[in-house]
């Protein structure tokens, strides 16, 4: 869920792997970012909505990768899959890192970019 | 009490109103700065610029000795967040949660937001009870179980009219509480009461068992 720099490149590196890959992001311009064969079968939908999960084929999915850049979007959605789909595994983007840390907490799988892209910096910096 | 608002819109405005009215002390979080300004002018200094999804602006407003943490944004996954905030940092007792799409409900129920307050099903059944063909209507959703109480009003034609409770066969999965006769008495009746027409019967069922109470009540002779 959610189709910008991230989402597609995540895609496409899971395609490439071999993994059935759906895509699914709000807007329809974002999905032409996408490879063309991720885009025949990704989907506009709001993927903070159980319809458009479902749409997307939540209920057999095997892993559920919540990267918009909407960090309260991706909480939602991906709470969503792990207490309603029970998807096996779920991956939330929460850029907020006070937000990021207290996810973590309560069990979610969660993933800063802002620490992230922080802390090589910093790495950068000190070395 | 001390009660933390989150969004300023029409509800959280007249919402915020209501609540300074019963001396409850007030502060609202709300985003969009005119919004702020505009409430600031008319109710005072009761009111922080920022995101309440954000962890330190609930710190500012006071989160950790608010009683109540309400949140009413037009956006249920910023409404969800802010809750989730203010009940695992902050320690609120009572989270409240407006919820625009009714299918969020039982996620919010289940993530820990102690009262959701979804207007869909509100408005719904407000419409519900207006319309005559509409022979049974939601009154709420009971908390950590898929239960919820419901009125069903028995049509003159049908089936039950005049029979004892009894002899009724009210579906496993649902419980009369109460009778409501067209007089205006109140009943809790036994398996001996006589149902009569128009009775609303009020009655704690499922989800998936309503529809078979319903046909149960309704259902022409």
């Amino acid at each position: 869920m959610g189709c910008g720099r991230v989402g597609t490149m995540i895609a496409t590196v899971l395609w490439e792997e071999g993994n059935h890959v759906i895509v699914l992001d709000a807007n329809p311009e974002s999905l032409r970012r996408l490879p063309e064969e991720l885009q025949k079968e990704a989907m506009v939908g709001d993927g903070s909505l159980e319809e458009d999960l479902r749409r997307g084929g939540i209920e057999i999915s095997d892993a559920f990768v919540a990267v918009s850049t909407g960090d309260t979007t991706n909480v939602l959605a991906a709470q969503m899959a792990k207490h309603v789909f029970q998807v096996g595994k779920v991956v939330c983007r929460i850029d907020d890192p006070a937000c990021f840390e207290m996810y973590k907490e309560l069990g979610l799988n969660a993933v800063s970019s802002t620490q992230l892209i922080s802390n090589l910096i910093l790495q950068a910096v000190h070395s | 009490m001390y009660i933390i608002v989150v969004g300023a819109g029409k509800m959280g405005y007249h919402l915020t109103k209501a609540l300074l009215k019963d001396e409850h002390e007030v502060i609202i979080v709300e985003r969009s700065a005119p919004k702020c300004e505009a409430i600031r002018e008319e109710l005072g200094s009761m009111v922080i610029v920022g995101d309440g999804c954000e962890e330190s602006v609930l710190r500012e407003a006071g989160a950790s000795r608010a009683d109540v943490f309400i949140t009413v944004t037009g956006v249920d996954e910023d409404n969800l967040v802010a809750c989730q905030i203010a009940k695992h940092r902050f320690q609120v007792g009572r989270t409240i949660s407006l919820i625009n799409n009714p299918s969020n409900e039982k996620l919010f129920v289940e993530l820990g937001v102690d009262v959701c307050v979804s207007s869909t099903d509100i408005i719904l059944s407000h419409i519900e009870e207006e319309l005559p063909e509409h022979s049974l209507v939601h009154f709420m959703a009971l908390r950590g179980s898929n239960r919820e109480i419901v009125g069903i009003r028995i049509p003159p034609d049908a089936a039950v009219v005049g029979q004892v409770l009894g002899e009724v066969p009210i579906p496993d999965d649902s419980l009369i509480s109460f009778v409501l006769r067209k007089d205006g008495t109140l009943v809790v009746p036994d398996r001996e009461a006589i149902l009569g027409s128009d009775d609303e019967v009020v009655a704690i069922t499922t989800a998936e068992g309503e529809e078979a109470l319903r046909d149960v009540l309704t259902g022409i002779a």
